[in-house]
């Protein structure tokens, strides 16, 4: 009877200790429990210190009047808005800089990579000097070529250059009229939209009938001609309601128009440089990562040099491609903070300002923490979407 | 990225070191053997480097002064450059003992930041400077309407900008920089039409400029701007030591004892300035504060009386030439007054 107890207890007692699933458990918790203790150790701290320092804490500040004036807002914001609302002026601004920085990054990119891989030796030098420049000099660097080296050595307001469509260049910035949409303009945004969705619906017909009967379609041209024809032809109906608001010179500056300011541009083109430097590279990583065969396979089929980049390589390519391209996207997200050199406000500018017009500086770091992380699990989130559609299908 | 570094840094300071920040300062700071000032990243007459390195004005001589009352020796210590948005958290967070960077005292400073400010070394107002070659005509503030306006970011400056032009009706662009050098980079490309700071500030500025000739500080002043050194909230010897070397410069001042006659000045028959000087037998005054006894002689010895640094960095012995106005003593019709020492 003893030895039968001993037998049954000596595995279930060696299977505790050495069942890897349950030691995987208990280390797990262990760390968790540390991290949580440690976190709970430094907010106490940090509150026990505030406290004892007299600083006032929590986040009601956000509700205050800011009265500090921000050059560039994409919403409505003047010095009576509150910290809450310049800090969302911030998070916007770095929102647009961010969106249009990635969108231009990935056209120069594409454009340099696939540039790289040409058979023309100019072509493949002058890419392989850009990729060479661009990457190998800090981000901070080049926002300051753009920013100091660039458009400081513009004229002045008053000695601006005239470019054509009445647009100026000077020191200040770029101005370029402003459209001014009158009653039934809404008219063209209808139609605009109207010409997307047919222009979506020809397509996914023509690619049925091309699957059906082997017709091509020319799916560009039409769509090219709703999207843009439609619209037009809205806005002759609807009796010419735009009209437009030109750049005019004033006492210190040009007014009216539509300016771009020179710490957007600069902040705006140095990024994009940059990080089309490093797209072009992942870019030609995706094409070479391509096998031979591929191309040699798809030319046997008798398909042209276009379809073939087109419809065989690419695809193929972007599977390996987006995975770099998202860290890419993200880091030129974090690095568009660089823009606190030359005074774009964007959200670190702002926040910094809020943190020390208030003086809560945890709140304040907290808040731009959060911010940038959302930030950063949105871009990869939707990259990741992307990634799962792109990824190979086995049938 | 700086700032958020020591944002991080101030808040992890925060979280920490509980224990040393909690210690009183004058202990921490006999510990370490000297005093950590923070001072402006470089502003003629206030607190700048010079050509051998070392820290030289008003802002930089009051940090040594205080040295010269605690360890007998105004060199003493040690200098942090530190930008308008990152100055609070350097001093909060114990990084400095002193900030003494041209700041302006204000009430939200003084109660929601939990700083001590001890005094005015400076009275100052905001004005504003343009360029007269490029904007002939323009010798009002109030013709400023529509124009670029360079400024500081995190400054008391930026938010009378804002009620200034709101309360005149007049627009305005702001350009906003993060450190000094850079509004003055941005002013000096043409980047903007005006620039706007504390008017002392502006002369120093100007002086820095490509062609100072050509700019003109206009007449307005726009704000009180109050400059003077703050401590933390919590550490009130600390906050007596550096408040009594304020007026232990300005009572030297008004009992004429100066750098060069403060050794005669201990003989003298006078009761006040034996008793400043810590010559009456048995005086408590020094050590009561937590200091020597000749406590205002080392200050004296180190930096010379108020008017002496305040001639010496931004008045008559100084390329910025400010006149004493409001800041002489007020027995010269001015703001400067100190309470008694006894």
């Amino acid at each position: 009877m003893a030895s039968q107890e001993i037998l049954r207890e000596e595995p279930s007692r060696g299977s505790f200790i050495n069942d890897p699933k349950i030691r995987g458990i208990f280390f797990q918790a262990v760390v968790v429990i540390v991290l949580v203790a440690l976190v709970w150790w430094i907010a106490q701290n940090v509150i026990a210190n505030l406290t004892r320092l007299r600083i006032a804490s929590g986040f009601g500040f956000l509700n205050s009047r800011a009265g500090f004036d921000i050059s560039e807002s994409a919403i409505a914001y003047s010095s009576d808005s509150t910290y809450g609302r310049a800090i969302l002026v911030g998070f916007l601004n770095t929102v647009i800089v961010a969106v249009v920085g990635i969108i231009t990054a990935t056209l120069i990119g594409f454009i340099i990579g696939i540039g790289r891989l040409s058979h023309n030796w100019l072509i493949r030098k002058i890419c392989t000097i850009y990729v060479e420049v661009f990457r190998n000099i800090p981000p901070l660097l080049v926002i300051f070529f753009w920013y100091s080296g660039v458009l400081a050595v513009l004229p002045p307001p008053r000695e601006s250059i005239n470019l054509p469509f009445s647009s100026f260049l000077n020191q200040r910035g770029f101005y370029f009229p402003r459209a001014v949409w009158g009653d039934g303009s809404w008219l063209i945004l209808v139609a605009l939209l109207l010409g997307i969705a047919m222009a979506w619906f020809v397509a996914r017909k023509a690619r049925q009938r091309q699957m059906a009967t082997g017709q091509q379609f020319p799916v560009f041209w039409t769509s090219t001609a709703l999207i843009i024809g439609l619209p037009l032809l809205a806005y002759a109906l609807s009796g010419f309601p735009l009209s437009f608001d030109y750049p005019k010179q004033s006492t210190f500056n040009l007014t009216g128009g539509f300016q771009v300011r020179p710490e957007f541009l600069s902040l705006y083109l140095a990024l994009s440089c940059y990080t089309a430097a490093f797209i072009a590279e992942i870019v030609r990583a995706g094409i070479r990562g391509v096998n031979k065969g591929q191309t040699e396979a798809a030319a046997a089929l008798g398909l042209r040099a276009g379809p073939i980049l087109r419809l065989v390589v690419i695809p193929q390519a972007m599977r390996i491609v987006i995975p770099p391209l998202t860290s890419q996207y993200l880091n030129l997200t974090k690095n568009s903070s660089l823009a606190i050199a030359i005074g774009y406000p964007d959200l670190t500018a702002i926040a910094g300002t809020v943190l020390n017009q208030t003086g809560q500086a945890v709140e304040g770091v907290v808040i731009m923490m959060a911010v940038y992380l959302a930030l950063s699990l949105l871009t990869s989130a939707i990259m990741n979407v992307v990634n799962a559609r792109m990824a190979l299908v086995e049938r | 990225m700086k700032h958020i570094a020591i944002g991080i840094l101030g808040a992890a300071a925060l979280g920490l070191v509980a224990s040393a920040a909690s210690a009183a300062t004058l202990d921490d700071v006999k510990a370490k053997g000297f005093i950590q000032c923070g001072v402006s990243t470089g502003l003629a007459g206030f607190s700048a480097p010079d050509d051998k390195g070392d820290w030289q004005g008003i802002d930089a001589d009051f940090c040594r002064a205080v040295a010269a009352a605690v360890f007998g020796d105004g060199t003493k210590v040690k200098f942090t450059p530190l930008s308008a948005k990152e100055r609070f958290t350097a001093l909060q967070s114990g990084e400095v003992d002193i900030l003494s960077r041209n700041t302006t005292w204000t009430i939200n400073r003084d109660t929601a930041l939990g700083l001590n400010f001890v005094g005015v070394t400076y009275y100052d107002g905001q004005g504003f400077m343009i360029n007269a070659k490029k904007l002939p005509g323009v010798n009002s503030a109030l013709q400023l309407s529509g124009a670029a306006v360079c400024v500081q970011s995190g400054t008391t400056t930026e938010l009378n900008l804002a009620d200034y032009f709101k309360s005149n009706k007049m627009e305005y662009n702001p350009v906003v920089f993060e450190k000094l050098e850079e509004v003055n980079a941005a002013y000096d490309a043409g980047r903007c039409d005006v620039y706007t700071t504390d008017q002392s500030g502006l002369y120093g500025i100007r002086l820095t400029l490509g062609s100072p000739a050509d700019h003109v500080v206009l007449p307005e002043i726009i704000s009180k701007e109050p400059l003077g050194p703050a401590v933390r909230q919590g550490d009130d010897q600390w906050y007596h030591i550096v408040k009594w070397t304020y007026f232990a410069l300005l009572q030297a001042e008004e009992l004429g004892i100066t750098k060069a006659n403060v050794d005669e000045m201990k003989t003298s028959d006078n009761p006040e300035i034996k008793r400043v000087l810590g010559q009456e037998a048995d005086t408590k005054i020094g050590t009561d504060l937590g200091v020597s006894n000749d406590w205002v002689v080392n200050i004296v010895k180190a930096v010379g009386n108020y008017g002496e640094m305040f001639e010496r960095n931004v008045g008559s012995g100084s390329p910025l030439k400010i006149a004493r106005g409001i800041n002489a003593l007020w027995t010269k019709g001015g703001l400067q007054y100190a309470p008694p020492i006894r």
